[in-house]
């Protein structure tokens, strides 16, 4: 298994640098070309939640992104210090819509609201999970690799 | 890739040719533009799409509060974008119901609702 660990401070120009070696990780870890805008715009929707949530309520705390390649496949982890994700909501447009920009109005970041996100991400992607928990919450987002991509040298270093 | 833009007039209508990625950091400067469009009295809006890269939740947020912006003013505001990986974000967030969405600025600026 091959580890990729990010630390980041809470700002919005971070969120590209997640996404480049997310994709990065993920290209040499053997997944689909075909695959690969499916990561980039969930990891950056569950990133630019994340940096959002960190900048308003944790702002000394660094966003973890782990992403691990292994016999469960590609898996990407983002955990936040935020308040707790309550439910995923079921109609976005209406959210969007009625509330104005996502952003807030705050000028400066344009911070995204962590509820849409958590939707878009979770309509990207069928097998991403949102754990909600007392420090925060974890979005993990997994991806199958081809049997070759996790073939003797994955199952070598985890055998070891 | 950052965030670019440019703005030309056909007509009535003003086009705002976007390319690049459109996410949480770049996202201000496509509000600014937005914003100053309408500011400066221009309500009919055609937000060319085609060279857009990447677009997150922010990006949304963005087009949909210049589109109210010119509601406010009874105008409009029409997307061009025949790209999958971004038509997908609009319909996986039900935006197809609230943006018209075009396949050509030629086809948008000739629209009329």
């Amino acid at each position: 298994m091959a580890v990729v660990e990010l630390l980041l401070s809470p700002l919005a120009a971070h969120v590209r640098t997640a996404r480049l070696v997310t994709v990065t990780a993920a290209r040499r870890a053997g997944l689909e070309d075909g695959l690969l805008d499916e990561l980039r715009f969930a990891v950056g929707e569950a990133c630019s939640r994340a940096v959002g949530l960190h900048a308003r309520h944790a702002p000394g705390v660094l966003v973890r992104v782990t992403i691990e390649d292994g016999p469960a496949g590609l898996v990407v982890t983002v955990v936040d210090a935020g308040p707790a994700a309550g439910p995923v909501p079921d109609d976005v447009s209406a959210g969007i819509v009625e509330g104005g920009d996502l952003a807030g109005d705050d000028g400066e970041h344009d911070l995204v609201d962590p509820d849409v996100a958590l939707a878009l991400l979770t309509g990207l992607v069928d097998t991403a999970t949102v754990e909600p928990g007392v420090t925060g919450t974890t979005v993990t987002m997994r991806w199958p690799l081809p049997v070759a991509a996790r073939g003797p040298g994955a199952t070598a270093v985890s055998d070891t | 890739m950052d965030l670019s833009l440019s703005t030309r007039t056909e007509g009535d209508r003003t086009v705002v040719v976007v390319g690049g990625e459109i996410d949480v950091y770049t996202a201000p400067k496509l509000r600014e533009q937005l914003i100053d469009l309408v500011s400066s009295g221009q309500y009919h809006l055609v937000v060319d799409m085609e060279g857009v890269e990447f677009l997150d939740s922010t990006g949304l947020g963005v087009l949909v509060g210049g589109l109210k912006r010119v509601r406010a003013h009874e105008g409009s505001l029409r997307l061009v974008c025949t790209q999958e990986r971004i038509l997908k974000i609009f319909r996986i967030t039900g935006l197809t119901k609230v943006f018209p969405i075009h396949t050509s600025v030629e086809e948008a600026v000739a629209a009329t609702d």
